[in-house]
């Protein structure tokens, strides 16, 4: 290996500094471990401000404005206080696990980190098993739930958690049924494989039916509303984080934050092109532009509809997950494997030295989206249907209740 | 004596979680604590198949036992109580149990360990190694595994089906 | 590498400790645990296997994630039957679970 950037080939430069190998290795790889931890640790910081800024504008308030230059600071000065807190550890806790539970927390979401593809050259590691990877560390998030729930000594926390844990397994099937679309349209698990896969076309445009059921399922994924029953204040007290307080309610808080921009990134990963973009191959600092500028547009959807909508009940939440996301989810990677099957007998599909080619990947797009609109069609279809039979039962239960109060007036 | 790299130092320490939470699930009072011991030692286990250049399996590990099973574990524990009704851990006849695991232990270590013992050959290991991307088209292809690949499914969908219709609640 | 024999002691020695915790635990839950710890060392043994004697050749691969369906089903429908003997029963210990013994 020889010495072409600092990054990619440092141990190929200390080495030619004259370092010992196996240092020098050890070096890169430290270092690198260090700046993929930090990094999401730090954008929090930003991240945090972003939300209530824009959490305020809605409102109709200013939001933090003291603590520096429009308020940018106000994190640091919260993070300050909560480490100047007192460590309140509940009486009949189990200590170690209560103590465990928000590192878990905070871990499970940065260990997403190593695999997502920040630029043509800049990924943790590009493991042939990425995508399977990210689902498989973002699953250990449920178990930090179950610990803070139940190490908390509190029936409301283990309430919390119970319910959130059912919230975060159930909405699993549909995250995964729908990484399985570009993991399909790509050929490899790998993440640098799917984002270069899209240089013809971006995998939306031939599968937007799974763009849509990722992003939701992510929102319920991160307990974000419309579905943030994980701390519905108020009906829950709190939720499973009830007895924490100082610093590590902090980690909770700064996981879920950070979490819900890793789904960003990987959602324009996945589906949006990831880092291509113009000049990206002679300039592969600009993929970070892209990426984190594709990221910022669903970030920020991601709030409005936090800010938007009202929160649902939890079994609206499940009847919506089991009885409408999971069926469309299953019935969609069903239709586009056999699509993609078609496509390919009848040759159709790009060749492969045409893959990155826009014009060649045309038919195929066409074709993919034309499945996915006919899906949309019947869906919808079955949907009004539905609120049809539906609409005239419930008016009619309602002039049920209005005859019957006078009555009760009555008594 | 075995050289000391990264690769024998990481297998030491996942070594130690899967056999020390082994040993966690098999003795400890709380049942929640044996829980978590579990998901130490299975992902110990992932580990371990890290090592052995199985990727795709230690992330199903992680997946599918720690995500999911440990999961549904800890709910059983709680739905039964198991933790607050402590008693008795082990039954009569424990010492009778430990005599045939340490015995089976024995004969493990003198029937499959002692004819391969002591082999310290850093290259023993052949360098070409089968991919995910092999055992995914050995999981489809007609001439090898794609009939137990739909058994298995099919064993899936009756357990979903099973574990429902006995779990349910009659009223 | 580390040598082959290191992996299949590690797997043999949490066979035989699943071993003993089914053979001694009285909880059904602990057993079931016990059960899984069985069922991983088996898989830690098949992939050694694979990976030093036949790694070109994918059965054991492919063995051991049949081995995690199975764990997944038997954990699944196991569970399944002690909640639903701790609701007839109010018991999840295995000697309590007696009415077929005459």
């Amino acid at each position: 290996m020889e010495c072409r950037d600092i990054i990619n080939t440092l141990a190929a430069c200390l080495q030619e500094g004259g370092m010992n190998p196996g240092l020098a290795s050890f070096v890169q790889i430290l270092l690198g471990v260090v700046l993929v931890t930090l990094a999401p640790l730090i954008i929090v910081i930003l991240l945090i401000w972003v939300e209530r800024k824009f959490a305020a504008r809605i409102q109709d308030r200013i939001g933090p404005n003291r603590v520096g230059p429009f308020g940018l600071l106000q994190t640091i000065a919260d993070a300050v206080k909560l480490i100047a807190k007192e460590d309140i550890v509940p009486a009949g806790a189990d200590r170690f696990v209560f103590n465990l539970a928000p590192i878990i927390s905070v871990v499970s979401v940065i260990l997403i980190w190593a695999v997502i593809p920040l630029s043509p050259i800049h990924i943790g590691v590009d493991l042939e098993i990425g995508a399977l990877y990210f689902i498989a560390v973002g699953s250990i998030g449920t178990l930090a739930i179950m610990m803070a729930g139940w190490s908390s000594n509190n029936k409301y926390a283990l309430l919390g958690a119970f319910r959130v844990v059912a919230q975060l397994v159930s909405y699993e099937i549909p995250f995964v049924f729908a990484i399985l679309i570009p993991v399909m349209l790509a050929g490899s698990m790998g993440m640098q494989d799917i984002v270069e896969a899209q240089r013809g076309m971006w995998f939306f445009v031939l599968s937007p039916i799974a763009m849509i059921i990722f992003f939701l399922s992510a929102q319920a994924e991160t307990g974000r509303a419309p579905f943030d029953l994980i701390e519905a204040e108020s009906e829950l007290v709190a939720g499973y984080n009830i007895e924490y307080s100082g610093m590590k309610f902090g980690l909770f808080f700064a996981g879920e934050f950070v979490h819900v921009l890793t789904n960003a990134l990987l959602l324009v990963a996945l589906f949006f092109g990831g880092w291509l973009g113009p000049f990206v191959d002679q300039v592969p600092a600009l993929g970070f532009v892209y990426m984190f500028g594709k990221a910022a547009l669903f970030y920020l959807f991601s709030l409005l509809l936090r800010n938007t909508l009202p929160r649902v009940r939890i079994d609206q939440m499940m009847n919506f997950n089991w009885k409408f996301l999971v069926p469309l989810s299953v019935v969609n990677v069903i239709v586009v494997a056999l699509l993609l099957q078609i496509v390919r007998a009848l040759g159709l599909a790009p060749a492969p030295e045409l893959a990155n080619d826009f014009v060649a990947n045309l038919p195929q797009a066409v074709i993919l989206l034309l499945g996915n609109l006919a899906i949309i069609a019947v869906v919808l279809n079955m949907l009004r249907n539905f609120g049809r039979s539906e609409r005239p039962a419930e008016a009619a239960a309602i002039r049920k209740d209005e005859e019957m109060l006078p009555a009760q007036a009555a008594h | 004596m075995l050289e000391l790299n990264p690769q024998s130092i990481a297998f030491f320490i996942f070594a130690a979680f899967t056999i020390g939470g082994g040993l966690g699930v098999a003795t400890s009072r709380n049942l929640i604590h044996g829980a978590l011991y579990l998901i130490l030692s299975l992902f110990g286990g992932a580990g371990l198949f890290i090592l052995l250049s199985a990727p795709f399996l230690a992330a199903a590990q992680i997946l599918v036992y720690i995500g999911a099973i440990a999961i549904l574990i800890i709910f059983a524990v709680m739905l039964t109580r198991s933790m607050t009704r402590l008693g008795e851990v082990y039954n009569r006849q424990w010492w009778l149990s430990a005599l045939v695991g340490v015995g089976f232990f024995v004969l493990l270590v003198i029937g499959v360990i002692l004819p391969v013992f002591g082999n310290l050959d850093p290259n023993a290991a052949p360098l070409d190694v089968g991919t995910t991307m092999d055992l995914g088209i050995a999981l489809v292809d007609g001439n090898q595994f794609v009939l137990p690949f739909e058994v298995a499914s099919v064993l899936l969908t009756a357990a979903l089906i099973g574990a429902i219709v006995i779990a349910r609640d009659r009223d | 590498m580390v040598p082959l024999w290191m992996y299949l002691l590690v797997a043999a020695a949490l066979f035989c400790i699943g071993t003993y915790g089914v053979l001694s635990r009285r909880n059904a839950v602990a057993i079931l645990m016990s059960v899984e710890l069985m069922l991983t060392a088996v898989n830690i043994n098949l992939i050694a296997f694979w990976r030093y004697l036949a790694p070109d050749n994918m059965a054991g691969q492919a063995f051991a994630a049949f081995v995690f369906v199975v764990a997944a089903a038997e954990a699944a429908v196991g569970l399944a039957i002690i909640i639903a003997v701790y609701r007839s029963r109010r018991s999840v210990i295995v000697e309590d679970v007696n009415l077929l013994k005459g």
